[in-house]
């Protein structure tokens, strides 16, 4: 153990562990409305400027890491076009996503 | 330039010792009777003598918590309190330490109120002694200069804070000549400090000082980084570590200013005493020449005069104590419901070492009662023949206490 | 102009998988503030739900630079950090941003904040207001709005919140702003506009606490708006003594359009439950007589 050693800490995602544990409902997206996926673009993006957790990468359409996502819904609430649902994890079960990886 | 003597006071020595160190940011807030010190520094920094920030902060919380911000960011910084506004600051005199911040502060002793009073005793920093500063004791206004320069080394070569203490009024506003070394030598003495732990970079960043853990817990490459005991223990390793840093910078010092106080510990007719009286600071001084007049009664007194309160240097004194037959210390602070910090301290540094004499206690000075010659010589006589009548411990004496009953 | 969602970088400073609640609406904000600032900053932080956010030993949750700092320190710590990088030659390098909750900074901050103010010290203050002390179990704050349930105000709190933005516009610093986190835009516009300003900026910001209001986690954006929509939390600025309503508040005033009634916002969230009519209708007239003081102002600033 180095003796210079202080109480300071490198940048790293997933400080809390994989957070999607914490999720009981999991956002499914719905590529056939979402806005963005539907225009081909980059467009709308509430999902992404709304996500606490920068779980939501921008896209067309936006891709959600469920790694991560604790579950809270906001996307699913203020998705303009409904595309996102939120569905109870159980019917699931355990989350089988790598991080990264596109749902719907 | 050959060095020049001026007379000055205790709070300009220290100023004049903060304007050699070269500190670049200053927090200042006015308690009697420290605030001569950063009233010259303010004027030292507005007249472009001294190039440095000055914050004006609004509380002597703010006062540590501007040195901690700004030694974080890796500069030299420099604020000075007494009494009240050390205890006010009380929660950032633990962050500075904990944190591995090199800062140098200024004591002036004072008497902690309720009821109020600005005279000195050392309670203020007394309290405070187990935070994890440094702490270093001046006997005269030569040494606060010295001490407070030596200060800033001592900090950045073991990534501690310093606390340089000297008694209010006693020290702090008696004039006294004071040699003021030039700046070449100081520059020679103490390089810019240019190693700060902490890294403070957008393009590298961190995050200091984090809730930790109790135990050890890994980081993303599974490497193991300590938990809050590992850190604690460091710190106390670098404390101790001090025992030998502080003589070395003292040396130094000498080697660069030709002066030098002692390291841990200084003495005063000691080599032959039978009787020690001990104490830090100007007390300390003033029972240098209690000793000489004992002396001259025949009774065989010298003085063992603590200059490094924490680190504890335990060896030094065990060193200078085995084998004499009674040590008197003398305290200006009270543990309340026991007795002088120093008292117990030396006692249980003592504890269980062949040949140590007994360690008796003595309260004296609280709130800038005076402390005569005479009432100090008495305290000796006395303990001299309770030791001589076999007594291995008593009850703390007060001197010049006016009680009845 | 007002940025538009769509126009405000791709950065991610704050990292996924960091430990604040589900529905914060800190890391919202935060999203933006660091972007704003494009990482080129150091944060300090007091403890707070913040501290939470920003991980545990040894890794962090920010991808910025942060130096965390005691309860009541913040504004101190932000002086001391700005005045270490001028006297190392390195104040050009990062923003400097304090960023404490309401009780770090409107209860135990305010004096460190006051004198720091008053020196007009070179840093960015954001006080992201979740009405009480979440980070420690929700006990009322100098922030808490009248009729909150904390666990210090069993009953629901008597008084109405200090009003600390008219506390900081008071040192006559050169820039004090009041957004919301659940208008990120607004967020990012006021953070970007601070940041190309000297001395001390002070933001506050309203930030939505699903478990601490008591709300479900999915309206944390529709419930900062509807603070907006009803007069509680009014986004503005004050640009030199300069007011004007900003966003969604300088539509609502503009049009005249009436508020929301309070009523509707309390009914939202647990922490209301209970609260009697009178004490309603209490805050219903609290915050009307202070948005029509608002307003007042910012047509004042239009006839200059």
């Amino acid at each position: 153990m180095a003796q210079r050693e202080i109480s300071m800490s490198k940048p790293a995602v997933g400080e809390a562990g994989a957070t999607g544990q914490w999720r009981n409902k999991r956002p499914v997206m719905d590529a056939a409305l979402c806005l963005a996926a539907k225009a081909g673009r980059v467009t709308c993006q509430f999902c992404w400027v709304y996500c606490p957790d920068g779980c939501i990468a921008q896209g067309a359409g936006p891709v959600i890491d469920l790694t991560y996502c604790k579950g809270c819904g906001i996307c699913a609430e203020e998705c303009p076009a409904d595309a996102i649902q939120m569905v109870p994890e159980a019917l699931h079960g355990a989350c089988e996503l790598a991080e990264g990886e596109e749902v719907g | 330039m050959a060095p020049e003597t001026s007379v000055m006071t205790g709070n300009e020595a220290a100023a004049t010792a903060a304007r050699l160190a070269r500190v670049q940011v200053i927090a200042a807030y006015p308690i009697t009777p420290q605030s001569p010190v950063v009233e010259q520094l303010a004027a030292w920094v507005e007249s472009g003598e001294l190039p440095a920030e000055f914050v004006a902060v609004e509380s002597e919380h703010s006062a540590m918590t501007v040195c901690i911000g700004a030694a974080t960011v890796g500069a030299r910084t420099f604020t000075a309190t007494s009494a009240n506004g050390l205890a006010y600051m009380f929660e950032q005199v633990w962050w500075a330490p904990g944190a591995r911040l090199p800062i140098v502060m200024c004591i002036a002793n004072r008497a902690m109120a309720a009821p109020w009073n600005v005279l000195n005793d050392q309670q203020d920093s007394m309290s405070v002694r187990d935070a994890g500063w440094v702490q270093l004791y001046c006997r005269n206004n030569q040494e606060i200069l010295d001490t407070t320069v030596q200060a800033y080394l001592i900090a950045e070569k073991l990534h501690l804070p310093v606390m340089v203490c000297y008694d209010g009024f006693l020290l702090s506003h008696t004039m006294m000549p004071v040699s003021v070394p030039d700046a070449e030598q100081i520059d020679g003495f103490l390089p810019p400090f240019t190693d700060p732990w902490t890294i403070v970079d957008p393009g590298d960043p961190r995050n200091i000082g984090p809730v930790t853990l109790a135990d050890p817990r890994n980081d993303t490459e599974g490497v193991a980084a300590p938990g809050y005991m590992e850190i604690r223990a460091l710190h106390h390793r670098a404390l101790l570590e001090a025992l030998a840093v502080i003589p070395a910078v003292d040396s130094a010092y000498h080697d660069a200013v030709g002066r030098s106080w002692g390291g841990l510990v200084w003495e005063h007719l000691l080599e032959d005493a039978d009787v020690v009286l001990v104490a830090a600071g100007s007390l300390a001084m003033q029972l240098t020449l209690t000793a000489e007049a004992l002396r001259e009664e025949g009774i065989k007194v010298g003085v063992l005069g603590i200059r490094a309160y924490r680190p504890f240097p335990i060896e030094a004194l065990r060193e200078r104590l085995v084998g004499r037959s009674v040590a008197l210390v003398f305290d200006k602070a009270l543990s309340y419901g026991y007795e002088g910090p120093i008292c117990s301290d030396l006692r249980g540094c003592l504890l269980g070492v062949e040949g140590a004499p007994p360690v008796f206690g003595a309260v004296c000075g609280l709130g800038g009662r005076d402390v005569s010659l005479e009432q100090l010589a008495d305290a000796a006589r006395g303990a001299v023949a309770d030791a001589a009548a076999g007594m291995r411990t008593r009850e703390t004496d007060w001197i010049n206490l006016h009680l009845e009953g | 102009m007002a940025t538009k969602i769509l126009d405000l970088p791709d950065a991610s400073y704050v990292l996924p998988g960091n430990r604040s609640c589900a529905g914060c609406g800190i890391g919202i904000a935060l999203r933006q503030v660091t972007a704003a600032l494009e990482g080129r900053m150091v944060m300090t932080v007091p403890a707070s739900c913040l501290t939470v956010l920003g991980g545990m030993f040894p890794i962090s949750s920010v991808d910025v630079p942060w130096i965390n700092v005691a309860f009541p320190s913040t504004a101190a710590a932000a002086s001391g950090i700005a005045a270490g990088l001028r006297a190392t030659g390195r104040a050009g390098e990062m923003t400097v941003l304090a960023m404490a909750g309401d009780g770090g900074t409107g209860d135990i901050g305010i004096q460190a904040l006051s004198g720091a103010a008053e020196r007009n010290e070179d840093f960015i203050y954001l006080c992201y207001d979740n009405e009480a002390y979440m980070n420690t179990g929700t006990q009322r704050s100098g922030l808490t709005p009248a009729g909150a349930r904390t666990t210090t105000t069993w009953a629901g709190k008597r008084e109405n919140p200090k009003d600390l933005p008219a506390i900081m516009e008071a040192h006559g610093i050169p820039y004090v702003a009041s957004t919301s986190a659940a208008f990120p835009t607004d967020v990012y516009d006021k953070v970007a506009k601070a940041r190309t300003i000297g001395g001390l900026r002070y933001i506050h910001m309203n930030t939505p606490c699903p478990s601490g209001w008591g709300f479900d986690p999915k309206d944390t954006i529709r419930l900062g708006k509807l603070a907006v929509d009803c007069g509680l939390v009014v986004l503005y600025e004050v640009v030199d003594g300069q007011f004007r309503l900003t966003g969604r508040s300088k539509m609502l005033g503009k049009t005249g359009r009436s508020l929301v009634p309070v009523a509707d916002y309390i009914a939202t969230q647990s922490r209301f439950r209970g609260m009697a009519p009178e004490a309603v209708e209490a805050v219903q007239a609290w915050v009307d007589s202070r948005w029509l003081r608002y307003v007042g102002r910012d047509g004042g600033a239009c006839l200059l």
